[in-house]
């Protein structure tokens, strides 16, 4: 999700410092976002010259201090709060005090994360949906000790990328994961219990409702670890028993069933492509 | 050969023309079709399809393995309340169904321009088991003020490309509907998840006045 993040902001003109403490991940990254921005020249959405520019505005490191002249950092590693809470404290340390922190969170709630990251009046929600580099869409969740200021500014940046942000509360999923969550679970059940295929839901319900992917086709873009903690997060926050995580993802996780990203989730591929490209 | 399409009062499917579907079955479609199954299954023909509400097949042909009901498939095209029907088809079929008789009824659908989903015969099928707690659960956050009505649309139709939200979609197409629809399915699946929402009742006993 975070290499879709950079797209979006290098495109916008923004130089971006993608960090990851795996150099591998990094470079398997790049590579994925130089397809992806091939084929947005080869479709005419993009010059070969913007093409360049926008990868040439995209810099990885996997040293955390590369990062002490950014104006605005927006996590987007797992949903575990200690494990954000550790790299934002990091990052505090790093960063100058007037830099804004955003969390790409989807369930974790923007008040607590801020709670440990040393700064949490420039501390916002940014919540992309996937795939980032073709979705408009960003929730924007102001925590409780958000300022005004830091919001302003949050809000404007994220216009500044080509976005649409919308403002939510912040709440258990905010809007998009409060019901795709337990959607997607409902999906999975189904399966579980064998009312139908993968397939055959997918195919029911972007022929009945014009939906442009299936369920299963966006879990798999999702992939079933993240999906987990999608789960745990939302049912231990919220105890409502379509959020609890089927058994099914336990099983794909532990065979590496993981979705697009290994290759074989509810459906194979054989490419780990970046979506669109 | 053509499909032989027998409609025996409204149907949900077909409101109005059938359009011709390749193929050696049986199309049993409205309100009186499993009145006419078991003639139509006693023909000798490839399959036999009889169309569904919201019933589950096994109403009309039981739960028992039996050679002469292996040929009949179940059907529902799938339609939300006053809107047009959809082009999805959704086909069921029982565990002891005969195999080849599923697949010539898929491929006569087909033939007929149709989007096919197979299913096994379950309350609510694929759709209705996905979309009608969904539902609920929109309706219900609208009420505690997670956001407006408008907002969450918007939200759902930016990040899912969802050609339309969930609360313009219910108003369309008839909250009395899903309220009718939704009920059925907490019955049959004792899922409080299918209690209508507040706003579902509240129209369903404004339409019943």
């Amino acid at each position: 999700m975070g290499a879709g993040i950079a797209i979006v902001a290098a495109r916008a003109g923004f130089t971006v410092r993608v960090f990851d403490t795996s150099r591998e991940a990094l470079d398997r990254a790049h590579g994925q976002t130089g397809d992806f921005l091939e084929k947005s020249v080869a479709r005419g959405k993009l010059s070969p010259i913007d093409r360049d520019a926008t990868l040439a505005r995209l810099i990885g490191s996997t040293r955390i201090a590369d990062l002490a002249d950014c104006e605005f950092v927006i996590e987007a590693i797992y949903e575990n709060l200690t494990a954000k809470h550790d790299l934002l404290g990091q990052l505090d340390q790093v960063c100058p005090p007037e830099t804004i922190f955003a969390s790409n969170t989807s369930t974790i709630s923007i008040t607590e994360i801020a709670a440990g990251s040393g700064r949490a009046d420039r501390f916002v929600g940014m919540h992309f949906c996937l795939p980032a580099q073709l979705m408009r869409l960003v929730e924007m969740s102001p925590g409780l000790n958000t300022s005004d200021e830091t919001w302003r500014a949050a809000w404007a940046f994220c216009e500044a990328l080509g976005q649409k942000p919308v403002a939510t509360s912040d709440t258990p999923g905010f809007v998009l994961n409060y019901f795709l969550i337990p959607y997607h679970n409902d999906a999975i059940r189904l399966v579980e219990q064998g009312v139908a295929s993968a397939a055959d839901i997918d195919i029911a319900m972007k022929a009945a409702m014009g939906y442009s992917m299936g369920p299963f086709e966006l879990l798999d873009l999702v992939g079933a670890d993240t999906q987990k903690l999608l789960c745990d997060a939302m049912f231990g926050l919220t105890n409502e028993k379509r959020a609890a995580c089927p058994p099914l993802i336990r099983r794909m996780i532990a065979a590496g069933h993981l979705g697009k990203k290994s290759g074989r989730g509810f459906h194979h591929y054989d490419d780990s492509k970046m979506f669109g490209a | 050969m053509p499909v032989n399409v027998i409609i025996t009062g409204r149907s949900r499917s077909f409101p109005k023309d059938v359009p011709p579907m390749p193929g050696s079955g049986t199309v049993l479609a409205g309100t009186a079709a499993a009145d006419v199954i078991s003639g139509a299954a006693k023909a000798g023909l490839d399959f036999v399809a009889v169309e569904l509400n919201n019933e589950c097949l096994g109403h009309h042909i039981g739960l028992d393995a039996d050679p002469i009901t292996a040929r009949i498939v179940g059907f529902a095209r799938f339609r939300l309340g006053t809107a047009d029907p959809s082009n999805l088809i959704e086909l069921v079929s029982m565990d002891w169904t005969d195999e080849d008789a599923v697949a010539a009824a898929k491929a006569a659908f087909e033939g007929g321009g149709f989007v096919v989903a197979c299913c096994a015969d379950r309350p609510g099928r694929i759709v209705n088991r996905l979309i009608r707690p969904y539902f609920n659960a929109v309706l219900r956050r609208l009420d505690d003020g997670l956001a407006s009505a408008a907002d969450m649309d918007k939200t759902l139709m930016l990040g899912l490309g969802y050609p339309e939200g969930p609360n313009a979609l219910l108003a369309r197409t008839g909250l009395a509907d899903h309220h009718e629809v939704s009920a059925v399915l907490e019955g049959a699946l004792g899922d409080n998840d299918f209690t209508p929402a507040r706003r579902a009742q509240i129209a369903w006993q404004r339409a019943s006045k």
